[in-house]
């Protein structure tokens, strides 16, 4: 049972809150020879894999660090172009390592702001009125499960498609929620919720929830 | 309210030193605006700010869903008071249309050991409650106004806030329920 991230999008529609709380790192590192049997893309500021996938190394993986030096965009730290450099076969062999690309906090505010008009279209298809827009959001390898308060805060929670009681758990949030950020006189209503005891008590419940699951909160 | 075991019992935090904290933060206005009518206005705007935040604990505490009419308002409203107040106010005096109605208080805790002085009469002691409740009802797009008819601080023998339904905030509502 796994619960993979929380987040709260305000009623403005802005991303004002989001935790990783449990994603798995996938990371893998091995010693290439000359000439290079991966094929290598850049795309969005990050190497990635294009394709060629073996050994654990899968097409959408991207090139974090050369001979333990950090890749930052298509560059190592002294400036040197990677690229360049892996098709030159003076540098092999090469020890290169990819990992799972992970999600940047620009990404996840694009998305959330995404998110929002694809609510409102869903509550719009409804043949019904007053149709609550979407609650769950389901594919193979997660599921979203999404809380709009009556004020219009929503509440999402993506976890494994196999973890049960995400909606009792997005009220256990809302509480919270109320609780750490509202009620705290320094935050200010509609901004992004930096509050250390919020987290907390969020690690905490979502600990709670995968351990014993969600009867127990 | 309590849930974990560092949190403070709300239960057992005293009303006598939440009601002298609210005398000085009256009097304090008092000196520093001197005019009666702007420490109104002034506490007025603080209870809107509470109120905004407050709604919020009440619906995920109680998961009321919403109300469509009036009278269901006036329900929550009382029983709001109860929650944060510990007080349970009497609803009466509706008007005919049904969009105005009356919160009667036999006991405030507000109040409790308050005597208004002669030069301050047109002060609304409880002014901060009609912000509250304009701060809340507008989060969840309605628009209330809400004043005092009578106030036991002037020698009513209860005091009464008349609440009465402006308009719902159609632009405001979120998706899925316009």
């Amino acid at each position: 049972m796994v619960i993979y991230g929380v987040y709260i999008v305000s009623k403005s529609g802005g991303l004002i809150f989001n935790h990783d709380h449990n994603v798995p790192k996938v990371e893998t590192e091995r010693t290439f020879t000359y000439p290079l049997d991966i094929q290598l893309n850049y795309e969005n500021k990050k190497i990635v894999v294009a394709f060629g996938q073996k050994d654990g190394i899968k097409v959408g993986h991207v090139l974090t660090s050369v001979n333990k030096n950090p890749v930052n965009g298509r560059e190592l730290d002294d400036g040197r172009d990677v690229l360049d450099m892996l098709s030159n076969a003076e540098n092999f062999p090469i020890l290169l390592k990819f990992s799972r690309s992970k999600m940047t906090t620009n990404e996840k505010i694009f998305l959330a702001s995404m998110f929002y008009p694809l609510f409102a279209i869903a509550s719009q298809l409804s043949p019904e009125p007053k149709c609550s827009g979407i609650e769950v959001l389901e594919a193979d390898t997660f599921r979203l499960y999404c809380y709009q308060t009556l004020t219009g805060v929503k509440f999402m929670v993506v976890a494994e498609p196999t973890q049960a009681g995400m909606d009792i758990l997005l009220k256990r949030v809302y509480e919270l929620y109320a609780d750490y950020a509202l009620k705290n006189p320094f935050y200010s209503l509609e901004m992004p919720i930096r509050c250390e005891l919020f987290e907390t008590h969020l690690q905490t419940l979502l600990e709670t929830v995968e351990k014993s699951g969600i009867s127990n909160v | 309210m309590s849930r974990t075991g560092a949190r403070l019992d709300a239960k057992k935090v005293n009303s006598e030193l939440f009601t002298l904290t609210y005398g000085a933060l009256v009097t304090q206005l008092l000196k520093d605006y001197e005019n009666v009518e702007d420490v109104n206005k002034q506490l007025e705007r603080m209870g809107y700010n509470m109120g905004i935040r407050l709604i919020e604990d009440f619906l995920a505490r109680t998961g009321s869903g919403r109300c469509y009419d009036f009278r269901d308002t006036a329900e929550k409203i009382q029983s709001g008071f109860k929650i944060f107040l510990g007080i349970t106010p009497t609803i009466t005096n509706w008007s005919p249309a049904g969009d105005a109605f009356s919160l009667c208080f036999e006991t405030n805790p507000l109040t409790e050991f308050v005597e208004l002085p002669d030069h301050c009469l047109n002060l609304k002691y409880c002014n901060i409650l009609t912000g509250v409740l304009r701060g809340a009802c507008e989060m969840v797009q309605m628009e209330v106004a809400s004043w005092f008819l009578q106030d036991q601080l002037k020698n009513d023998s209860v005091t009464e806030i008349r609440v009465k339904f402006v308009k719902r905030l159609e632009d405001a509502i979120p998706a899925g329920e316009d």
